[in-house]
């Protein structure tokens, strides 16, 4: 498989690890690093490369779309669910993710019509098959994601189909990345930052957290090369002490500008709003609703639902786990009444999740 | 979920695009890019072509690579 098997080279790996651990050690301080990027958190645990760093320590952030997904929206899609005339699709790793008293896949056990899909496109293609139904898409991603999304609208709106909705809870990636920087609680020396939002958006949404945050960022791939010399480039511009910069590692995706088309059908279609994070709140300018526009595919403005109060489960750490303050082995649940096959939470849900990938990967 | 794969192009037309990785031959949106050729690699994420693969990057990438190995 070509650019995939070139980039898991573990003699290089190796070297790259041996390299960059000279430099830890000769700067003397331990480093933290965080990734954004739930396809990153699963990289990084898969080929273990959290242990074989040090001093460094490699922090989870707000990556996996739907962890940081709260509970009301979850509530939303359920109660939008038991109405009879709807018919939900949804990716699949939304299927289980706990809401305050139910999950989509409990609402399906009882009948409920909810489809998993693997792409925007197949939901279109649920609408055009079932016109007497409202079929609603769980519009849920950052911005890897969200285009798709919104060429999908544009599809609908040009053929006209009067039966499909996209309930919106698509966010933004930088807004958060500030948010944890103003948070004091939480501690980054660097950023891996995502490659696949970064092939969207390009370097440039990036700049502003060297130039007042003095945080070196790193755009990096996701093979177990990429990540390591992700982390060899951060290492790097951390000891050299020189003004930090966003380097791109994951040249043969992300140009700077990023793609230009791609950001511009987005922002045709959607409109950028405050929005809550699981974990972290709400984010100014951090979440994407339909715009004016298309407000008629907006699920929210054209299917009126009551939706149950919202309630958390205190025990689940998620929240601090997302905000790179707390690891899973800190949560009391974690492997005792919490895992893959019962999960208590949502990190725990999606294989992206940062308590399925400990779980997995890091026993 | 921003989990995003190299495909070879094998046939465009329009919009639509089949790519093909490993043997498997998929059907992909390319309304996302513009001017995208047969031979390519396309970056497909949810059944859309996302980016296309810069193969100039990727090669002084791995000959950065194959310099530290030697
Ligand atoms: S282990 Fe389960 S309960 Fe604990 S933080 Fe993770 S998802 Fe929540």
């Amino acid at each position: 498989m070509k650019y995939i098997e070139e980039f898991r080279n573990p003699v290089l790996i190796k070297k790259i690890i041996k390299k960059t651990n000279k430099m830890l050690e000769d700067y003397g301080k331990p480093i933290q690093l965080m990734e954004v990027c739930g396809t990153h958190t699963v990289a990084i645990s898969r080929s273990g490369l959290r242990k074989l760093f040090h001093p460094l320590k490699l922090l989870s952030g707000p990556g996996c779309p739907v962890c940081v997904t709260p509970n009301h929206y979850m509530d939303k899609a359920i109660a939008y669910s038991r109405r009879k005339e709807v018919i939900i699709t949804t990716f699949g790793d939304m299927m289980r993710v706990p809401g305050s008293t139910s999950s989509l896949e409990r609402e399906r056990a009882e009948g409920r019509d909810v489809r998993v899909v693997y792409s925007a496109l197949d939901a279109l293609q649920v609408a055009r098959d079932n016109p007497g139904k409202k079929v609603i898409f769980l519009g849920v991603g950052f911005e890897t994601t969200t285009p798709t999304v919104a060429l999908t609208i544009k599809i609908a709106k040009r053929e006209n189909l009067k039966n499909f909705f996209v309930y919106s809870g698509h966010k933004l990636i930088p807004p958060a990345m500030e948010a944890l920087l103003e948070d004091s609680e939480v501690s980054i020396d660097g950023f891996i930052c995502p490659g696949h939002v970064s092939t969207i958006i390009g370097s440039l949404p990036y700049e502003f957290i060297p130039h007042r945050y003095n945080i070196p960022c790193v755009i990096t791939g996701f093979e177990p090369l990429d990540v390591a010399e992700g982390i060899a480039m951060l290492v790097e511009q951390i000891v050299n002490g020189k003004k930090p910069a966003v380097q791109i590692q994951y040249a043969r995706s992300v140009k700077r500008e990023g793609n230009k088309k791609a950001v511009s059908i987005m922002q045709e279609v959607f409109s950028v709003e405050q929005s809550n994070w699981r974990g972290v709140g709400t984010i100014p300018l951090s979440g994407l609703k339909i715009g004016e526009e298309y407000s008629r595919f907006d699920s929210e403005r054209n299917i009126q639902v009551e939706v149950e109060p919202t309630k958390e489960n205190q025990a689940c750490i998620c929240g601090d786990i997302l905000r790179g303050v707390k690891s899973p082995p800190d949560c009391k649940l974690f492997r005792r009444g919490c895992t893959p096959e019962q999960p208590v939470g949502a990190c725990m849900v999606s294989s992206e999740g940062t308590c399925a990938a400990y779980f997995k990967y890091e026993g | 979920m921003c989990l995003a794969v190299p495909m070879k192009v094998i046939r465009v037309e329009k919009d639509e695009g089949l790519v093909e990785l490993g043997g498997v031959r998929r059907k992909v949106n390319m309304g996302l890019l513009d001017d995208i050729k047969v031979g390519e690699y396309v970056i497909v994420h949810a059944g859309f072509a996302i980016q296309k693969m810069e193969e100039k990057e990727a090669e002084e990438t791995l000959s950065i690579f194959r310099e530290m190995e030697a």
